[in-house]
């Protein structure tokens, strides 16, 4: 055992390597530092169809992420989509007559709530609701409609 | 016919037995961990040969194998002119699958056989009598410390393999296809979830670790005390390790990423 202390040191940097790997994937890879101390507050917001939205979907305003989606449910007795989002407290001045709406970053892309604001001068609270909310757009749904609509048009 | 039946029910029969007594020196590795606390420089030394004699190996193979991810995903993804998502297809391919998978089948190669091919010589040479006959545990002092380097080693060796090959990933994407470093990095955080698929890339890697350095112990503390029953012994492991690995990566992510 000569060569013991340049062993230790060997070992010593190959741990601290090691971790520093880890740490590497956790900052810079995951999305964990862009939770790191960020407060947040809870919105809730009905839709008559969530479509495709997701938990950890993100909620825009003007286009700027300003929080994500944390939890959707069905409500069995008005049968809409209760869907639930946390909001960065530092955009704490969201008015209460907020539109809600569901959309698709570009047409085949992931769904996101975008909040457009309102002109009301009291703000959102914490599990405050949106009222006016407008639903995701169901492609399905509306190429049938415009396919019904141009076959009838035809038969004119 | 009959001696069909018969070779087939005796081969059952051994490898069932074998099963038993890993199991069973797997209890007496176990039994023996909480000793290690005394002798910390036994664990030190097999940090040295298990770990860090495998540091270049997965460095290297992790650099490589990003580079290969980033230049293959590039020509499929830009047919959709989605060339800006390499970075997410990159670092979910790597941290979810490769970096436990890969990283572990080739620290059953480099680390894995030469625990057996060390611990059957040990019994070829009787070495390992030879400490029973001075009344020193050999599990305790040989195997153990083995074990547990082994179980540190591993994660530790995936995460570098991950974090290289990002890395690598990113060199070629960014440097040699024109990837927009920017989006890379930004869509790559977007889709990589710390919980999701970085501590479960870490779960992964730790049962590789525990399952072939088990294995890699125990053939070689079962060997045959011959030189044949050695070398039959490492290919054993090698072979058994890759199997388990990969049997239980199919597990383990059906497991975890089942649902979404």
């Amino acid at each position: 055992m000569q060569h013991t202390s340049t062993q230790d040191t060997l070992v010593g940097l190959f741990v601290a390597s090691g971790i520093l790997g880890l740490f590497f994937l956790a900052m810079q890879v995951s999305n964990l530092s862009s939770f790191v101390n960020e407060d947040s507050y809870t919105i809730t917001a009905r839709f008559e169809n969530s479509g495709g939205l997701k938990v950890k979907s993100p909620v825009s305003a003007a286009g700027v992420k300003i929080g994500r989606v944390t939890a959707i449910s069905f409500d069995p007795k008005t049968y809409e989509s209760v869907v639930k989002m946390s909001i960065n407290s530092k955009y704490n001045t969201i008015p209460d007559d907020t539109t809600a709406s569901i959309f698709t970053a570009g047409l085949l892309g992931e769904q996101y709530v975008n909040l457009d604001a309102g002109g009301s001068d009291t703000p959102l609270k914490n599990n405050g609701k949106i009222e006016i909310t407008q639903s995701a757009i169901i492609l399905e749904k509306a190429l049938g409609q415009f396919l019904f609509k141009s076959a009838a048009e035809d038969k004119k | 016919m009959t001696s069909f039946l018969e070779y087939l029910g005796q081969s059952t029969r051994i490898s069932f037995t074998k099963l038993g007594r890993a199991s069973y020196f797997l209890v007496q590795i176990l039994a023996g961990l909480l000793s290690l606390i005394t002798r910390p420089r036994l664990l030190l030394k097999q940090l040295y040969s298990v770990g860090v004699l495998s540091f270049l190996i997965i460095t290297i193979s992790g650099l490589f194998v990003g580079m290969v991810l980033s230049l293959q995903g590039y020509y499929t993804l830009s047919d959709f002119g989605a060339e800006e998502t390499l970075g997410v297809m990159v670092a979910a391919s790597l941290v979810r699958e490769l970096g436990p998978v890969v990283s572990g089948l080739l620290f059953a190669g480099r680390a894995g056989s030469a625990l057996t091919a060390e611990i059957g010589l040990m019994k070829a040479t009787e070495q390992l009598s030879g400490m029973e006959m001075m009344a020193v545990d050999p599990i305790r002092r040989i195997i153990t410390p083995r074990f547990l380097a082994g179980l540190i080693s591993m994660p530790l060796l995936a995460a570098l393999f991950s974090a290289v090959g990002i890395i690598g990933g990113q060199m070629v994407g960014c440097g040699l296809l024109g990837v927009d470093e920017g989006a890379f990095w930004s869509q790559m955080q977007a889709g990589i979830d710390f919980r999701d698929d970085i501590i479960n890339g870490v779960i992964k890697s730790l049962v590789f670790g525990f399952v072939s350095s088990w294995i890699a112990l125990f053939e070689g503390y079962d060997a045959i005390p011959t030189s044949e029953g050695v070398s039959r012994a490492t290919t054993r492991t090698v072979v058994n390790s890759a199997f388990s690995i990969l049997g239980l990566d199919f597990i383990l992510t059906a497991l975890m990423f089942g649902e979404h």
